[in-house]
């Protein structure tokens, strides 16, 4: 019953979440929605895990964590600098001629 | 109960996030809203018991094709110029024929497959029934899904594995690259100080 609580304690977030990703004015708006969502998914998948008594799925629940760390910095890399492969500088410091 | 309602809310959200995927003109805003997407149906695929698809869809479809997706972006498109889309020289009304026949086309389909959960169809009664009970002594594997894709399958799993380094290390080697920086000689401002 406390799970279940849990987990719908956590939909109601994830739609949250997933309005402000929607609407979002700014970019950051957006990617603040994209990292909640991540972690939501993965307290979600833990409660599932904790629910239907599998262990095995806390393991999932970390690699997902790993995941969204990985993403969200690639996005604000991107948004940063504008691309991946400079050295904290922008794209038109590097490319002037 | 509390299975079906988590069911139906992730089910809910897929549609939400699919229909602004196809409204939003932002493809940065876009590419989110695919790892959302992702992120979505591993969590489907987990309530599902299906732990490995859910696996490799969160770290394909939410880790590395965001990634990718991002790096075309940044190499394709520069959000400073805004270009409108061009509208489309076609009318609306022909695709949205095809698309009606076809979809009604593919509705008579379904009529003569059997309904979901029915005990006789074919996909329950030919070889399902073996691997879930032999799987579990032969292989020592908990989970059945695991087990087909991991030890009956292994040799096929190994040969998409491998597919998939290949492509990876072909698109390290192709955009993941450190540009070389060129030396400042020149004055700035001009593209075509060359003429």
């Amino acid at each position: 019953m406390m799970y279940a609580a849990a987990a719908i304690a956590i939909l109601i977030t994830l739609g949250l979440a997933l309005t402000r990703a929607l609407l979002g004015p700014t970019v950051y708006d957006r990617i603040a929605a994209v990292n909640m969502f991540g972690t939501k998914t993965v307290l979600l998948i833990a409660v599932l895990a904790f629910m239907s008594g599998r262990a095995d799925l806390l393991d999932i629940a970390i690699v997902y964590a790993l995941i969204n760390f990985i993403g969200v910095v690639a996005v604000l890399k991107l948004v940063e600098h504008g691309n991946f492969f400079t050295d904290g500088k922008s794209a038109d410091e590097v490319n002037k001629k | 109960m509390i299975d079906s309602i988590i069911d139906i809310t992730l089910m809910t959200f897929l549609v939400i996030t699919a229909l602004a995927i196809i409204r939003l003109h932002s493809l940065l805003a876009v590419v989110m809203l695919f790892g959302i997407f992702s992120l979505l149906s591993a969590g489907v695929f987990v309530v599902l018991d299906a732990v490995d698809v859910a696996f490799t869809e969160a770290a394909v479809g939410a880790g590395i094709s965001t990634v990718l997706m991002l790096t075309t972006l940044a190499l394709t498109y520069k959000h400073k110029e805004e270009k409108t889309e061009k509208t489309p020289i076609h009318a609306g009304l022909l695709p949205l024929i095809v698309v009606l026949i076809t979809g009604s086309l593919l509705i008579y389909g379904t009529s003569d497959i059997p309904a979901f959960g029915d005990p006789k169809a074919p996909s329950q009664t030919h070889v399902g029934p073996y691997y879930l009970e032999k799987s579990m002594p032969e292989t020592g594997v908990p989970n059945v899904v695991t087990a087909v894709l991991a030890s009956y399958r292994g040799f096929d799993t190994l040969g998409e594995v491998t597919v998939i380094f290949t492509a990876g290390v072909a698109v390290m080697l192709l955009i993941g690259r450190r540009r070389k920086t060129k030396p400042e000689n020149s004055e700035s401002g001009d593209d075509n100080h060359d003429a």
